[in-house]
C-alpha cells in the first residue's frame, strides 16, 4: 500500500505541518519511499459523511448509479454516504440493501451505507423488515421513507420503538401528505404570483411537532431529513431544549437559495421540500450555527434530463449535490472549518453510528479525509459534473473553494481535484 | 426616409403663404377636373393628410359653398415594409357617411415619394369598397418612383436628391406651416 | 416592442394602452365586408393547444386569419405527460416549421415560459394551468373601456375563485397597471392571503359581495368548479351561489352605469343566474367579439414589425 506525505497541510485551518498516510492510517512519520503530495495552502478536513445521498441504483441508472454517485461523493469530499431507499425496486428488503451495499464496495470510491425503507414499498402501510435489513451485511441502522413522510401517526410511533432493538434511528421526510397535494413550490407570495399549488411551511413543521413529541413519548431517536422553514428550527429549538433526542439537517440548497428563483419557471429549482423565503435561509443559517440544526446533508438528487427540460408542475423535485455541497457551505460560514467539520463529518458519523469516519485526523486513525483548497473560486459548470445528472442549481454560479485530494482508508480517490478511478 | 441629422443644413421651400395658395390651387384643380366636385370624396392619408383634406374640403366650400364629404384612410395594415420597422401604432380609418362605393375618392397625402404608400392606400381603398374612380392628390412631388404611380394634383414639384428629406410642417400636427428640404451633400 | 405575452406584467402601461387602441382600430374594420387584411401574409402562427378551448382557439384563429397569417393548429389535448412527446420537442418541431408565433394554451402554469426559452419566435399566453391569460384580461380592459370610456379610476370586483384562476391574475395586473382599483371577492379559502402583495399592493380584498357592490362601476364574476366543493372550498353549490353568486337582487345595488362581465363558459346558476347574465349590463357576448379584435392587436403588434 502507498504512504503518502502531505508537506505543509493546514488541518482544520490550523498551522501548516506534515501530515503521513501509512497502511491506511494516519501516522507521525512517512517511510522514506511515501509519495510526497504538496499540500501547501490546503485545509485537511475528515472526509465528509453524507446521510442523505439519491444514487438511484437499482432502478434508475440513466439517472446515477452506485459508481457515478461515488465518483460524484469522492469529488466533494466525502468518504462516506447514506443512499436513500427510494429506489426501483425500494430498499425495503435485506436483499436490496446488501446489493447497494456491494455496489459501493465494488466502486470503492466512497463507504456506501444504505439507508432501509420504514415501510414496505414506501406505502406507508407496513414496517419494512427493519431488522432483517440491520443485521444484513449492509448493517443498517438508518431507515427513512425519504420522497414520502411516514403520515400515519400510529406507524411512525410502532417505527420509532421498534428500531430501538438495534439502536437504529428513523428519519423522518417532514410532510403532511393532505396539505400538499398537488404542491409545486414555497406556499406564499410567489406561488400566489405564479400560480403554482403551495407548499405550506405547516405542512412541515405539524410533521415536525408530532413527532419530537411521539419521539419523546417513547423515548427514541428521531432525525428529521432537510428542514426547511424558520418554524421548523423552532420546533426544533423548544424539543431540544426539552432532552427530546432529536437531531436535523439542512440541505446547502437550503442555506443558499430562495423561492424567488421558481419564477423562471426552469424546473431545475423544483425540489422538495421547496426553496423558501429569506428570511428561512436566514434562520436555517443561524440554526446550524447554533446546532439547532445538527448537520448538513446534500439530498443529492439526480434526474435524467427529460424529468427536468419540461413544464414545472410534470418535472421531478430534487437537485444534484454532491459536488458544490462543501462550497456551498463555505460560502454560507466561510473558513470556519472546525464548524464543518462539525456539521458535515462528525456529527452525521456520530448519528449514524458510522465508526471509521468523522474522526479527528490523529495518529492511529483511519486516514479517511480531504483536502481543500480555500484560495480557489469555481463556476460551476454542468458539463463537467461526474453525476450522470447536471440538475444542478448552481450552473454559471461562482463558489469557492476546490476539492483537490480525497482519502478513503488511505487510499486517494480524488488527486489534483480529479477522481482516480 | 432618410433622416438627416437635426442640425443638417435645411432651406424653406414652401413658406406658410405659399402653402396656403398652393392648397387653394389643388381645391381649384379638383372642382375643375371634377366637375364641381360632385360624388367626390376626399380621403387624407394619416397623419398629414387628414388635415390637407379638411382643408382642401374647406377651401372648396369657400369656393363654391359645396360641401365635399372628407375621411381618413389609414394604410399601415397595408404596407409592405412592416417588417423592416419596427411596429407602427396605427392611425384612424373614418369613412365618411355613404362610404365609398360609387364615389370619386381623391386621396391626399402631404408627400409623393416612392409611390408604397399610395400603392397600399389602393389597397386599403379596394377592401373598404368600389369607388368608381381614384385621383391622387399630394402636396409635394418629391419624385423617385418606385412604382408606376402619378398624382392628378401636384401642389409643388420638388427635385430632390435621395439624401435629402422633405419636411412638411402643418398648424394640425406641428404648430405651423411650411415645407423644409434638409440634407444633401451639395449644401 | 415586447417579444412575447406570457404575463400581463409583461405590458407596462403605454403598451397595454397601445393593444388597446389598435383593437379599438381592428373593431373598426370588422363591420366591413372584406374583413381580411394583408398584414401578416407569409408569417405563421400555430395554436398550440394542450387543453380544449374551443373557444380560446377559434378566436385566435380568427384574429390570424383576418390579419392573413398562416395558421396551423396543433391540438395536443390526450398527449400525457410520461406518453406523447415532450414540450420541448414540440417546440424545436415548431422551430424547425418557421413559426413566427407560437399561441400556447397549457393546463402546467409557465409553460408559456418554457415554451419561449426554446423557440425563436414569439410566445403568447393563452392560458397556462391557474397562472394568466392575458389576452382575456385585454379584452376585458377594451371591453370596460368601450362601455364605460375609460380604466383609469374605475372599480372593479373580481368574485369567486381567485385562487385557481388565471384570468383573475391578468385582469389584476392589467388592470393595475392601467389605472383601476381592483377589488377581489369571494370566499377566504379561495383567495391567497398574500394575492396583494404577490400581485399588486393596491389590490383591495373582500369576502362580503353585497357590501362591495354599491361602489363598483364593474362586477367580473369568475366560473366556479363545482369540483372545488370535494376539496372542501365551499360547503356546496347552495351555500356558495347564496354567498357569492349574482342574482338580480344583488345586481341591483349596483350603481345605474355598472357593468356585469364573465370570461366564460358560465355556470348558470351558479354564479350567476341567467337573468343577470342575459341582462343588458353583462358584457358577456361583447367580450367574445372583442377578444378577436384583441387578439389581432397583440398579434400585429407581435409580429407586424421588424423581428
Amino acid at each position: 500500500m502507498t504512504s503518502y506525505l502531505l508537506r505543509g497541510v493546514s488541518v482544520l485551518g490550523a498551522e501548516s505541518r506534515d501530515l503521513a498516510i501509512v497502511d491506511g492510517l494516519i501516522s507521525d512519520k512517512a517511510p522514506a519511499d511515501a509519495e510526497i503530495i504538496d499540500a501547501a495552502g490546503l485545509v485537511a478536513l475528515p472526509g465528509l459523511v453524507d446521510l442523505h445521498t439519491h444514487l438511484r441504483e437499482p432502478g434508475r441508472e440513466d439517472a446515477e448509479t452506485v459508481e457515478t454517485g461515488s465518483r460524484s461523493a469522492a469529488l466533494g469530499g466525502y468518504t462516506a454516504v447514506f443512499a436513500m431507499a427510494n429506489t426501483s425496486p425500494v430498499a425495503d428488503t435485506a436483499g436490496v440493501v446488501e446489493q447497494v451495499w456491494r455496489l459501493g464496495r465494488e466502486a470503492g470510491l466512497v463507504d456506501v451505507q444504505p439507508i432501509g425503507a420504514v415501510t414496505v414499498g414506501l406505502a406507508g402501510k407496513q414496517l419494512a423488515e427493519l431488522g432483517a435489513m440491520a443485521t444484513s451485511a449492509a448493517n443498517v441502522r438508518i431507515f427513512s421513507d425519504d420522497g414520502h413522510c411516514v403520515a400515519d401517526p400510529r406507524l411512525m410511533r410502532r417505527a420509532l420503538e421498534y428500531v430501538k432493538a438495534f439502536d437504529g434511528i428513523i428519519a423522518q421526510h417532514a410532510e403532511e401528505p393532505r396539505l400538499t397535494e398537488g404542491a409545486q413550490m414555497h406556499e406564499g407570495e410567489v406561488s400566489t404570483r405564479l400560480g403554482l399549488t403551495g407548499w405550506p411551511a405547516v405542512a412541515e413543521e405539524a410533521i415536525i411537532a408530532r413527532d419530537v413529541l411521539l419521539a419523546e413519548h417513547v423515548g427514541s431517536r428521531l432525525h428529521i431529513c432537510h428542514v426547511s422553514t424558520a418554524g421548523s428550527v423552532e420546533v426544533l429549538r423548544q424539543a431540544k431544549a426539552r432532552g427530546v433526542r432529536v437531531t436535523a439537517e439542512v440541505t446547502p440548497h437550503h442555506l443558499l437559495l430562495t423561492d424567488e428563483l421558481a419564477a423562471s419557471y426552469d424546473p431545475v429549482y423544483k425540489v422538495n421540500p421547496p426553496l423558501r423565503t429569506a428570511a428561512d435561509v436566514e434562520a436555517l443559517r443561524a440554526a446550524l450555527v447554533e446546532g439547532v440544526i445538527d448537520i448538513v446533508a446534500t439530498d443529492h438528487a439526480p434526474h435524467a434530463t427529460e424529468d427536468k427540460e419540461c413544464e414545472w408542475a410534470y418535472a421531478r423535485p430534487g437537485m444534484v449535490g454532491l459536488e458544490t455541497a462543501l462550497p456551498v457551505v463555505l460560502s454560507v460560514l466561510g473558513e470556519r472549518w472546525d464548524l464543518i467539520a462539525e456539521r458535515m463529518s462528525r456529527t452525521p458519523a456520530r448519528i449514524a453510528g458510522l465508526t471509521g469516519h468523522g474522526t479527528d485526523l490523529a495518529v492511529g486513525q483511519p486516514a479517511n479525509l480531504t483536502l481543500v483548497d480555500p484560495s480557489a473560486r469555481r463556476v460551476v459548470d454542468p458539463s463537467e459534473l461526474a453525476s450522470r445528472s447536471r440538475n444542478t442549481p448552481y450552473a454559471g454560479t461562482t463558489l469557492p473553494g476546490r476539492i483537490v485530494a480525497t482519502f478513503l482508508r488511505g487510499e486517494p480517490t480524488v488527486l489534483d481535484g480529479k477522481a482516480v478511478k | 426616409m432618410a433622416s438627416p441629422r437635426a442640425d443638417a443644413p435645411s432651406k424653406i421651400i414652401l413658406s406658410a403663404s405659399d402653402l396656403h395658395r398652393v392648397v387653394d390651387r389643388i381645391a381649384h384643380q379638383i372642382l375643375e377636373k371634377t366637375s364641381g366636385a360632385t360624388g367626390t370624396v376626399l380621403l387624407g392619408i394619416p397623419t398629414r393628410g387628414v388635415p390637407l383634406a379638411q382643408r382642401l374640403a374647406a377651401r372648396i366650400h369657400a369656393f363654391e359653398g359645396i360641401d365635399v364629404p372628407v375621411g381618413s384612410l389609414d394604410i399601415t395594415l397595408y404596407r409592405d415594409d412592416l417588417r423592416l420597422h419596427a411596429t407602427r401604432a396605427l392611425g384612424k380609418t373614418e369613412l365618411p357617411g355613404g362610404g365609398i362605393d360609387g364615389r370619386r375618392v381623391v386621396l391626399v397625402d402631404d408627400v409623393l415619394f416612392s409611390g408604397r404608400t399610395v400603392r397600399a392606400a389602393l389597397d386599403a381603398l379596394n377592401d373598404e369598397g368600389r369607388p368608381s374612380s381614384v385621383q391622387l392628390a399630394v402636396l409635394v412631388d418629391r419624385g423617385h418612383r418606385q412604382l408606376p404611380i402619378r398624382a392628378d394634383y401636384v401642389g409643388k414639384n420638388i427635385p430632390t436628391s435621395l439624401s435629402e428629406s422633405v419636411r412638411v410642417s402643418l398648424t394640425e400636427s406641428d404648430g405651423l406651416d411650411e415645407v423644409k428640404l434638409t440634407g444633401g451633400e451639395d449644401q | 416592442m415586447i417579444k412575447h405575452l406570457r404575463s400581463a406584467a409583461d405590458l407596462d402601461a403605454p403598451t397595454a394602452t397601445l393593444i388597446l387602441d389598435t383593437a379599438g382600430e381592428m373593431a373598426a374594420l370588422a363591420g366591413r365586408e372584406v374583413k381580411k387584411l394583408p398584414t401578416l401574409r407569409g408569417r405563421t402562427v400555430v395554436n398550440l393547444f394542450y387543453e380544449d378551448s374551443t373557444r380560446t382557439r377559434i378566436s385566435f384563429e380568427a384574429a390570424a386569419k383576418r390579419l392573413s397569417a398562416d395558421v396551423i393548429n396543433f391540438s395536443a389535448k390526450g398527449s400525457s405527460v410520461s406518453k406523447g412527446e415532450s414540450l420541448k420537442d414540440t417546440a424545436l418541431t415548431l422551430q424547425a416549421m418557421g413559426a413566427d408565433a407560437v399561441v400556447i394554451r397549457h393546463p402546467a402554469s409557465g409553460a408559456p415560459h418554457r415554451l419561449a426559452a426554446w423557440v425563436d419566435g414569439s410566445v403568447v399566453n393563452a392560458g397556462d394551468g391557474t397562472h394568466e391569460h392575458p389576452t382575456q384580461a385585454l379584452l376585458d380592459a377594451y371591453t370596460m373601456r368601450s362601455r364605460l370610456g375609460r380604466i383609469d379610476g374605475l372599480k372593479v370586483a373580481i368574485v369567486g375563485d381567485v385562487l385557481h384562476s388565471r384570468v383573475a391574475r391578468s385582469n389584476v395586473l392589467l388592470l393595475t397597471t392601467l389605472g383601476a382599483q381592483v377589488t377581489l371577492v369571494g370566499p377566504p379559502t379561495l383567495i391567497p392571503v398574500d394575492i396583494a402583495a404577490a400581485l399588486s399592493p393596491a389590490t383591495k380584498v373582500s369576502y362580503d359581495l353585497d357590501s362591495v357592490l354599491p361602489d363598483m362601476d364593474v362586477v367580473m364574476m369568475l366560473r366556479v368548479q363545482t369540483e372545488r366543493m370535494q376539496d372542501s372550498f365551499f360547503p356546496s353549490a347552495r351555500e356558495y351561489s347564496r354567498r357569492y353568486g349574482l342574482d338580480l337582487a344583488r345586481m341591483r345595488k349596483l350603481p345605474e352605469h355598472a357593468i356585469v362581465m364573465h370570461p366564460g363558459p358560465m355556470n348558470r346558476g351558479m354564479e350567476i343566474t341567467p337573468e343577470v347574465a342575459d341582462s343588458s349590463r353583462s358584457t358577456i357576448v361583447e367580450q367574445v367579439a372583442n377578444g378577436v379584435s384583441a387578439r389581432m392587436a397583440v398579434l400585429y403588434l407581435l409580429l407586424g414589425g421588424k423581428a
